[in-house]
């Protein structure tokens, strides 16, 4: 028989077996954005120009670690114990095979410090990408398949679960809306680490001389099959932590459970297409492939992502408004709890996500645009927005509603915890703007002097002009802001596990670790299925706009997004013509 | 608590949709087509796309070309550290070829302002960025496939091709050079 | 009594409920579309001459 607890604060139901699994991931996540954040910094001060500080050997080591940290051991473990929350807790069922979900954990784990082993010996310098014919040590390799392995367990656990209680009817209707996006991330996942295996395991045996060579464009088009589908994996856990937040915080109710199911199903169906966004400027694929591809068959994943970012706020704006929030048409955001970093945190990933993250990566992504912009630092501009402000913010900001639920104990320094968000977030804005700006001047990406020193000496001469050193100058100072705003957040939260006061008098040390609480804080009576709350008696859809702030908010973004496209177009069209 | 619960109706697709999200829906949905028919308008309309055109080689069969370009139209060498890095002006509206590998690029070209050039671009080794600046045309160079792009430059001076793509130790050393002349 | 009850969830609903069914669209998408026609793509590209 199962065992579980509710929490008696939110009345969250906490299976004894998921619970550890869940605490054990998310502490792996937040060991892995430990090591990226102290390789961010290093990279960071590298490419300020007046600081330079890592010798290139060091910088390009450090610059793999730093992608393959930050962009999937940290995200992906902190995804597996999202998964496990919104199919275990939020269905109040028991976790299927927990056995199995540990193998995986133990999988990713070895997996995560075998390819870090294989890059810090020296060896594996070759990029998050790895490009064949660039070969890595076999253990790089290895590592990432292992970890892959861990990460699809981790998904048909999720799976399972959702099939038990289905069967053992533990809830009522439909899965809620948080649950079903975390399905979509589920089932990206997959097909992510499909990718990956048909592209990772030849590179693995070719690294150990069982295959003659890897065909570099097959490389290219099946790895980015993996790598760009794994930061989608990112958008759909992301979106669906907003819905819990808004949940959570406002006590939100989606504005239209079928207008937001909708968005998470062209999700599923179209936004794995935008792989083809680094195949663009590559030889002998047809403009055909990369024009139904990269636009995600007609945008219609863009579509999806520009409903959550209107269902998002404004189901925040309805709550809010039954509050009596209702002046004008932002009272109910000026009022908004901005010192909780639970929302802080989240509302300004949804904003920066969609003005900086959201609207260059479809720019970006545009075939012909590609042109001016692909390699240069305008790439890792665009997905520091993405994947830093969207889903490493958002998941910082569920850390801190998860340190009295899960781990069951109080923060420390709440004080400093307010202004977190607003200073990792300050600094990952300046970081990207600046980027950005270097990008569109032409500065190339993964470059460890622009100044071109060496070459300059042999004869050949080039300068950026000098906004571009300026520019790169202010990416390291953004650097250095976000890398103290993360350090904050592993201060408060490692800080918090470790030392904070316990809620549960048996939440010590080995308990956040992934160990269970006390035997009497379980319970093995069946417990009530979860269901849906009462229908509101004003139904929604009835009263002309609900939200009319956010739909205000809305448009700024839809003008911003068309201006900016077009500026983009004009740019493009300054060059050199080419066909 | 209701985006972590089960919808409120059973059934839930019958719900009527709140007037806004409809109106957002429908501008967002017209803007996403706009932004799929401008790929294609541009390629009718437009003067900057990426050609289809390439072909799968070999680093011999493709070193071959570029040397015999650079035997018949070399108009003078330029010195880059101990080497002398031929400089080729191939004739207008011809094929011309430059080869990327660890770390440099070769040879050097000349071309005349308002003509166009069949440029040919692939890698001997590992994959390389071709990223021409201060113009900022981007492209992708991968070793075994030759991309054929038709080029028209319309500023004149001196153009550098910077690598783009990480291609080890020696990476940020990788320049090359396109002159153009009025 | 039931079956009258399943009768009336709308199809697109059903679809949503299916996680498998969804699982298999999403992977099978993607795999068309974008692994599939690519890598015939690539292997359709001429040998040059």
């Amino acid at each position: 028989m199962s065992q579980y607890r509710i929490c008696p604060d939110t009345g969250l139901y906490f299976d004894r077996a998921g619970e550890g699994l869940m605490k054990a991931n998310a502490v792996a996540g937040v060991v892995a954005l430990l090591v990226a954040g102290v390789l961010a910094l290093l990279v960071g001060l590298t490419r300020w120009p007046a600081i330079h500080y890592l010798g290139a050997s060091d910088f390009y080591m450090v610059l793999t670690a730093h992608g393959l940290n930050a962009l999937i051991f940290w995200i992906i473990f902190f995804e597996i114990a999202i998964l496990y929350f919104a199919s275990s807790s939020l269905l109040r069922c028991r976790l299927a095979t927990p056995r199995w979900a540990w193998l995986g954990f133990i999988l990713m784990l070895i997996g995560a410090i075998m390819t870090n082993v294989a890059i810090f010996q020296g060896s594996s310098s070759v990029m998050m990408t790895s490009y064949a014919p660039m070969e890595a040590a076999p253990h790089f390799y290895l590592g990432l398949i292992l970890f892959a392995v861990g990460a699809l367990i981790g998904c048909f656990v999720f799976l399972g679960t959702l099939v038990i209680a289905k069967e053992e009817h533990t809830y009522e209707g439909s899965i809620p809306l948080v649950t079903f996006g975390a399905l979509t991330a589920c089932i990206i996942a997959v097909f992510t680490i499909a990718s990956g295996a048909i592209i990772l395991i030849p590179s693995f045996l070719w690294s150990i001389d069982l295959i003659g060579q890897i065909d570099a464009l097959m490389y290219r088009v099946i790895w980015w099959g993996m790598g760009h589908s794994s930061q989608q994996i990112n958008v759909a856990a992301q979106v669906s932590v907003w819905y819990a937040v808004a949940a959570i915080a406002f006590g939100a109710k989606p504005m239209s459970e079928k207008v937001s199911r909708t968005a998470f199903l062209l999700y599923i169906l179209f936004l794995q297409l935008a792989s083809a966004h680094h195949i663009l400027a590559d030889p002998g694929v047809s403009s055909t492939w990369k024009v139904f591809n990269t636009s995600y068959a007609m945008y219609l994943a863009v579509l999806a992502s520009l409903i959550h970012g209107l269902t998002v706020p404004g189901s925040i704006e309805v709550a809010q408004r039954k509050k009596g929030l209702t002046n004008g048409l932002f009272e109910w955001l000026r009022k908004a709890p901005w010192g909780n970093p639970v929302f802080s945190g989240v509302f300004l990933s949804v904003v920066t996500f969609g003005f900086l993250g959201g609207i260059t990566g479809v720019v970006m992504g545009t075939e012909q645009i590609n042109l001016i912009i692909h390699n240069t630092f305008y790439v890792p501009g665009h997905f520091h927005a993405t994947v830093v402000l969207g889903t490493t913010l958002t998941f910082m900001a569920l850390t801190y509603f998860l340190i009295p639920v899960l781990f069951r104990r109080e923060m420390i320094l709440p004080g400093l915890a307010k202004w977190q968000p607003y200073l990792f977030a300050g600094g990952m804005t300046i970081l990207s703007l600046f980027m950005m700006g270097a990008g569109t001047l032409g500065v190339p990406r993964r470059h460890w002097d622009i100044g071109f020193a060496q070459a300059t000496e042999m004869g050949l001469k080039f300068e950026f002009p000098g906004s571009a050193e300026m520019m790169l100058g202010l990416v390291g100072i953004g650097s250095v802001i976000a890398v103290i705003g993360g350090g904050l957040y592993l201060v408060i939260t490692v800080g918090s596990i470790v030392f904070g006061k316990k809620i549960e008098e048996s939440a010590g040390l080995m308990q956040s670790f992934g160990l269970p609480l006390a035997a009497s804080c379980y319970t093995s009576e069946k417990p009530e299925p979860v269901k849906g709350p009462a229908a509101d008696l004003e139904e929604h859809g009835s009263a002309g706009f609900e939200a009319p702030g956010t739909f205000v908010l809305a448009m700024v973004l839809l003008v911003t997004f068309v201006v900016y496209y077009f500026i983009n177009w004009k740019y493009l069209s300054s060059v050199w013509p080419m066909g | 608590m209701s985006a972590i619960l089960p919808p409120s109706e059973q059934v839930w697709w019958k719900t009527p949709v709140g007037k806004e999200e409809i109106v957002w829906i429908a501008l967002a949905l017209t803007w996403c087509l706009i932004m799929f028919a401008m790929m294609p308008i541009w390629h009718v309309y437009g003067k900057q796309n990426l050609s289809n055109e390439a072909y799968k080689t070999t680093p011999v069969q493709y070193e071959a070309k570029v040397k015999a370009m650079v035997e018949q139209h070399t108009i003078r060498t330029q010195s880059v550290g101990e080497m002398d890095v031929p400089v080729v002006a191939p004739p207008a509206g011809s094929d011309v070829y430059i080869l990327g590998r660890l770390w440099s690029w070769y040879p050097m070209l000349e071309f005349k302002k308002g003509e166009s050039y069949r440029l040919h671009l692939s890698s001997l080794d590992w994959q390389h960025g071709f990223s021409l600046q201060p113009i900022n045309i981007n492209l992708q160079i991968v070793p075994e496939y030759e991309t054929v792009i038709t080029i028209t430059p319309d500023t004149s001076g001196e153009f550098t091709i910077v690598c783009n793509e990480y291609c080890g130790i020696l990476h940020h050393t990788m320049l090359g050079k396109i002159y153009v002349t009025e | 009594m039931s079956e009258e009850k399943e009768e009336r969830v709308p199809a697109m609903q059903r679809l949503l409920d299916n996680y498998f069914l969804l699982l298999f669209l999403g992977v099978t998408m993607p795999t068309v579309f974008y692994i599939l026609w690519g890598v015939m793509e690539i292997v359709s590209i001429p040998i040059a001459k």
